[in-house]
């Protein structure tokens, strides 16, 4: 059954140093709230580990969390680059950063091996690319019946999951509503997951079909109002595009990113 | 009668000109977007458009600025999760057309949006794949529309994200289950096709008011030209309208926010 815990909690009880972390939401329900628990906790070493890195990975790396990420897409989505990422790559600022990237269709498949207990994903995908060149997880197989050649590559398996959903019950069952994206993969891909929520309710009111993730599926649960924003949680608040669109001149400078986080992440604690 | 439009409204006006209401595309964020969404509040009313965040038949008001805004899904026939979007409706054949934008385009028609420079020490970092590698070759026709500049029209991609026939134009003979790829590019200055032969790109139809001159100096390889070479007809007053309030909107609904 899952726990209820604080935020402060969860992340310090189930994160630790040198991790391997995914912290998912594509586009929609992205846990902030958890990552700025991880940055005000100066969680190091961590394998982070998410198909579109978005503005909270690149808090993160800007803060010093990170030493490797796994990545499919690592930009700001329609305002351009992230600035932190960038920094990092192209000038070890905080310091060196290791990638390994794929593309969304590889990353999609690799979780959804992860929750499936197995060690690898096959997909028709990555022909003619150099993707392959530089990433050693990406391989070729021929099918065993057709002998036609496809791309694997090494299922997700991590740490720690974390993911931010709309609702819980009081039991520790959960709701996720809208663009689901990988949310219920990643937690069953991982050894420990945290689930930030919403609002925690007596009950879910969720159709027979709705994507539920049951108590026991799950580690943690946090309740974290507006955990998601500045992205958003369908049914409470919409996607604040200014902000993301804002984010380009708080990150292309490092002097405003470090007051940005010292007065937004680490003046602020835990809700 | 003509009317006053700038080079990109005539970019997204002949790029939504491509599509049709029989056509289910897979449509990439910026300027594939536009005019996806142009064609469906246009000529296509009917155009099925996915997006790689699971939302599939989606009919937004407003363009969305993320590939996954609440707009998409709410104005979807329904969501699915991610793999099941790339799995089952991507890589499981359903979508007829990719729609792609990209950073630089080489004379066969590969995509670049992972770097420029070298993999290890890039000069400038891009956001890399995101879906394009598989879209690209599970679609069964792909449509590229991007601005036209030395910059971005180059010989050889730096590094090649996402296959159009490949640095020899020959990578996807004799593949099984790939499609056709890149059967038209769509720029600021003129509409490319691939040679039937070689699949180097060639110029189609000039844009009205632009040279060969003008397509030569903003082209980093030898550019050719199609024997009849067609004019591109100017945007009507309609498309023309229906563009700059979707557009309108757009921009008053992604400031209003905060």
């Amino acid at each position: 059954m899952a726990e209820f815990l604080s935020l402060r909690e969860a992340v310090s009880k189930h994160i630790n140093d040198g991790d391997t972390v995914a912290m998912e939401g594509f586009t929609h329900l992205i846990p902030f709230a958890a990552g700025h628990e991880v940055i005000r906790q100066k969680k190091r070493d961590l394998t982070l580990i998410r198909m579109t890195p978005d503005l909270v990975y690149d808090q993160m790396i800007g803060a010093g969390c990170a030493k490797k990420l796994i990545f499919s897409w690592g930009g700001n989505p329609g305002v351009g680059s992230l600035h932190r990422l960038r920094d990092a790559l192209e000038n070890e600022w905080p310091n060196s950063i290791e990638i390994l990237e794929h593309s969304h269709a590889a990353m999609a498949c690799a979780y959804d091996a992860g929750a499936a207990g197995l060690p690898l994903a096959v997909l028709r995908g990555y022909i003619g690319s150099d993707l392959p060149k530089v990433n050693d997880q990406i391989k070729f197989i021929d099918c065993p019946f057709t002998g036609e050649r496809l791309a694997a590559v090494r299922s997700v398996r991590p740490d720690v999951a974390v993911i931010h959903a709309q609702r819980a019950d009081r039991n520790g069952n959960v709701l996720i509503e809208g663009i689901i994206g990988i949310q219920k993969e990643v937690v069953l891909a991982a050894k420990r997951s945290i689930v930030t929520v919403e609002e925690i309710v007596d009950d879910l009111n969720a159709g027979v079909n709705a994507c539920v993730l049951p108590s026991w599926a799950i580690t943690a649960i946090a309740e974290a109002p507006k955990g998601a924003s500045p992205s958003y949680a369908l049914g409470y608040y919409e996607r604040d595009n200014a902000f993301y669109k804002e984010w380009d001149g708080i990150a292309r400078d490092r002097e405003t990113f470090q007051a940005w986080i010292k007065a937004n992440v680490f003046e602020k604690g835990a809700e | 009668m003509s009317f006053e439009y700038t080079s990109s409204e005539m970019m997204s006006v002949t790029a939504a000109r491509a599509l049709t209401s029989e056509m289910t595309c897979f449509v990439g964020i910026g300027l594939p977007s536009e005019a996806a969404n142009l064609a469906r509040l246009t000529h296509a009313p009917d155009i099925t458009l996915i997006y790689e965040s699971g939302t599939l038949q989606t009919r937004p008001d407003v363009l969305p600025l993320s590939i996954g805004d609440g707009e998409l899904c709410e104005s979807a026939l329904t969501t699915v999760s991610v793999p099941e979007m790339f799995r089952y409706w991507l890589q499981g054949g359903h979508v007829s057309v990719g729609f792609l934008g990209t950073a630089q385009i080489d004379r066969y028609a590969n995509l670049n949006t992972t770097l420029i420079g070298d993999y290890r020490a890039p000069k400038v970092r891009l956001p890399g794949g995101g879906g394009a590698p598989e879209i690209a070759t599970n679609a069964k026709e792909v449509f590229v529309t991007l601005k036209h500049s030395k910059r971005t029209f180059v010989k050889d991609v730096d590094f090649l994200t996402t296959v159009g026939f490949g640095r020899d134009g020959k990578a996807r003979d004799n593949v099984p289950n790939i499609g056709r790829g890149p059967t038209i590019v769509i720029t600021d200055l003129c509409i490319l096709k691939p040679d039937p032969e070689t699949k180097e790109l060639v110029v189609q139809q000039l844009h009205p008011n632009v040279t060969r001159e003008d397509v030569i100096n903003a082209t980093g390889w030898e550019i050719r030209f199609a024997d009849e070479l067609g004019t591109t007809p100017i945007p009507t007053a309609e498309e023309l309208e229906i563009l700059r309030s979707l557009k309108a909107r757009t921009d008053a609904h992604h400031a209003g926010q905060h």
